[in-house]
């Protein structure tokens, strides 16, 4: 990475020539970036736990920043309960005991249908508050994770949250699922 | 929507099946009879009153309007507009449908192509937007919209559809709404852009990399896992739409398209392409674009819009005004690959005809399908099939449940509850000439 960085510093232009001779036909059209400065777009978690930032949350440190930031579309405790002026469910409830109920999509929870427990950190960070995502700290999002997997019973209330043990929460429904792709493409 | 009206002789035309179908050179051949009868003064029978005199009306008397920069439609065609899901913009997703039922041929407009937006369409400046290309590749890199301009552009129609198109027909009953709102989540544009594959030979591609990444700029910042076949294959950023840069609710300023892959794997916005060696089960494909199955399984990683069909004309919203010939007319499509073969039924299945596919039919694409058909005033129920070039088979809706189920209950028009729906559709026409939805 210090070659990487001397390169960048010593001028993009230069090491745009240099990545063109390497690749023969390249048009040198993209800009290189070091992966430092593409961290603040570098957001995707993976299944395994890889991307997971530093930082930790429990449930109780979740429950208020849930209360302030997610009840309004959520409900209280993530149960779902408002709707909408029209009537419509504002929002799925993030918290629930509801069973699976035959082929109906809307009754699929994170309990009882999630297959991994990072991809919970993953979107509430990308996606939510919905009136102002990216707003909350990595440490806001672990609790709030804590709290959403806790109140579901799939970790001890006590349990911290972070890019060690977040990868390893067992979800029930792991082993629930057909893999339709490839089987059924043309890019077998 | 008569093209003929009335009692011209059936002895003329060549049935081709059962309640009315007839051969597709049938119009053809009343038109050539039509054109030789003003030839000679006589001919076949039109019925109705005898017209009015000639008049001129009072747009062709003063002069029209001025030119608009950018034209909009006729107001008289001002129902031919997209129905929205989340008019007064709550705190939710928001669905625009496309009016099938008015539009015709195998491109549907810009102003009327169904957008899923998951927080809003945002208004993104194209001159500071950037797509960038890391992971699993040699040489991590941004493109500006001004550089991906300088790379070869390629140009191919591709269909989109929501995995949740036609989500009420998991019904157990048929649930009465037009084609807009049964399959509006669907529609077929002309893309132009520069092929992901052209991208990946700048970057270079790692060979652990399997599997890639795609993610919007929009505030929903979607994400999905596509694999990385696809991106060597027909991937494309496209910035074109029918010409002209993408609608905002389509993706301005670039988007990734995936032809013949669920529309929301289509990421619009696109800002971030990662290549990784496994896929990241983004929310999007840990529950939402999941299908459960009776078995108490789920489908995981469907993708692909598998062949499908539906006929646009007749249907409910579009009845029939008095017997005669009208023309049947629909969309087919599948992700695999062209349509070969589409056939319609007027009487619920029990007899099939072939239609006329008009060219020309394109890989991935809407393609159209016609038959004339003879509507001799009692009950019908129109039905259309479709098979792609792989030979899959529209399935019909008893073979489609046998596999995939139905739901307990009926569910409300717009809920999504369950994904990639494609059976066989019926429209029943009653005496009147009223058009319901119905399942046979």
């Amino acid at each position: 990475m210090r070659t990487h960085k001397i390169l960048l510093l010593s001028g993009v232009c230069t090491f745009a020539i240099g990545i063109g001779a390497a690749f023969g036909e390249s048009r040198n059209l993209g800009r290189p970036i070091a992966p430092a400065d593409m961290a603040p777009w570098d957001i995707d978690i993976e299944p395994s736990g890889a991307g997971l930032p530093a930082g930790s949350g429990t449930s109780d440190q979740g429950a208020p920043i849930f209360a302030d930031n997610c009840a309004s579309c959520h409900g209280d405790g993530g149960r779902g309960a408002t709707t909408t002026t029209s009537g419509a469910p504002a929002a799925p409830p993030v918290v629930s005991d509801m069973k699976r109920s035959g082929i109906d999509d809307t009754t699929l929870t994170i309990a009882n249908f999630w297959p991994y427990a990072p991809p919970l950190f993953d979107y509430i960070r990308r996606a939510m508050p919905w009136t102002s995502p990216r707003s909350l700290t990595d440490d806001q999002v672990y609790a709030l994770t804590a709290y959403i997997l806790a109140e579901n019973k799939l970790i001890d209330a006590k349990q911290v949250i972070n890019a060690q043990t977040l990868p390893k929460v067992q979800m029930p429904n792991r082993n629930g699922f057909i893999i339709r792709f490839p089987g059924s493409t043309p890019h077998d | 929507m008569a093209r003929f009206s009335g009692n011209t002789e059936a002895h003329t035309v060549e049935h081709v099946g059962a309640n009315g179908l007839l051969h597709r050179r049938a119009l053809l051949r009343h038109g050539a009879m039509f054109a030789g009868a003003l030839g000679v003064g006589a001919g076949i029978k039109i019925t109705g009153a005898a017209a009015e005199p000639l008049v001129e009306a009072p747009w062709s008397l003063a002069p029209g309007d001025p030119v608009p920069a950018y034209q909009l439609p006729s107001k008289f065609a001002k129902n031919v507009v997209r129905t929205l899901s989340n008019p007064d913009f709550e705190p939710r997703t928001s669905q625009s449908r496309t009016p099938h039922h008015l539009l015709d041929g195998t491109i549907t407009p810009n102003g009327v192509f169904f957008t899923i937006v998951h927080d809003g369409v945002p208004e993104i400046d194209p001159g500071v937007h950037q797509l960038l290309i890391h992971g699993l590749v040699k040489q991590p890199l941004l493109f500006s919209l001004e550089t991906l301009l300088r790379f070869p552009l390629t140009s191919r129609v591709a269909f989109l559809e929501c995995g949740g198109n036609s989500a009420p027909l998991f019904s157990p009953e048929p649930v009465q709404a037009d084609v807009q709102a049964l399959h509006g989540l669907v529609s077929c544009a002309e893309w132009t852009g520069v092929k992901l594959s052209t991208l990946l030979e700048e970057t270079g591609v790692d060979p652990r990399a399997k599997w890639f990444i795609a993610e919007g700029a929009d505030a929903a910042h979607v994400m999905r896992s596509v694999p990385l076949a696809k991106a060597l294959d027909d991937a494309m950023i496209a910035l074109y739409q029918n010409g002209e840069p993408l609608m905002p609710g389509n993706g301005y300023p670039m988007r990734l398209l995936l032809p013949g892959y669920e529309g929301n794997m289509n990421i619009k916005y696109v800002r971030r392409i990662k290549l990784l060696p496994e896929p990241a089960m983004s929310y999007w494909e840990s529950q939402v674009y999941t299908e459960p199955l009776p078995n108490g399984k789920a489908y995981q990683f469907y993708f692909v819009n598998e062949v499908k069909s539906f006929i646009t004309q007749p249907s409910p919203g579009r009845p029939l005004q008095q017997p005669g010939v009208y023309e049947i007319s629909g969309i087919a499509y599948s992700g695999t690959g062209k349509i070969s073969r589409v056939q319609v039924s007027a009487d619920g299945g029990a007899s099939w005809a072939e239609a006329a596919l008009q060219e020309p039919v394109l890989s991935k694409a809407f393609t159209r399908f016609r038959m004339p058909w003879r509507w001799n005033g009692g009950p019908a129920i129109l039905q259309s099939r479709a098979w792609d070039e792989a030979g899959n088979a529209q399935p019909t809706r008893a073979q489609f449940v046998a596999e995939r189920g139905e739901l307990s209950s009926v569910p409300p028009l717009l809920a999504f509850k369950n994904h990639h729906f494609n059976a066989v559709v019926s429209w029943a026409i009653d005496s009147k000439g009223a058009v319901t939805h119905a399942y046979a």
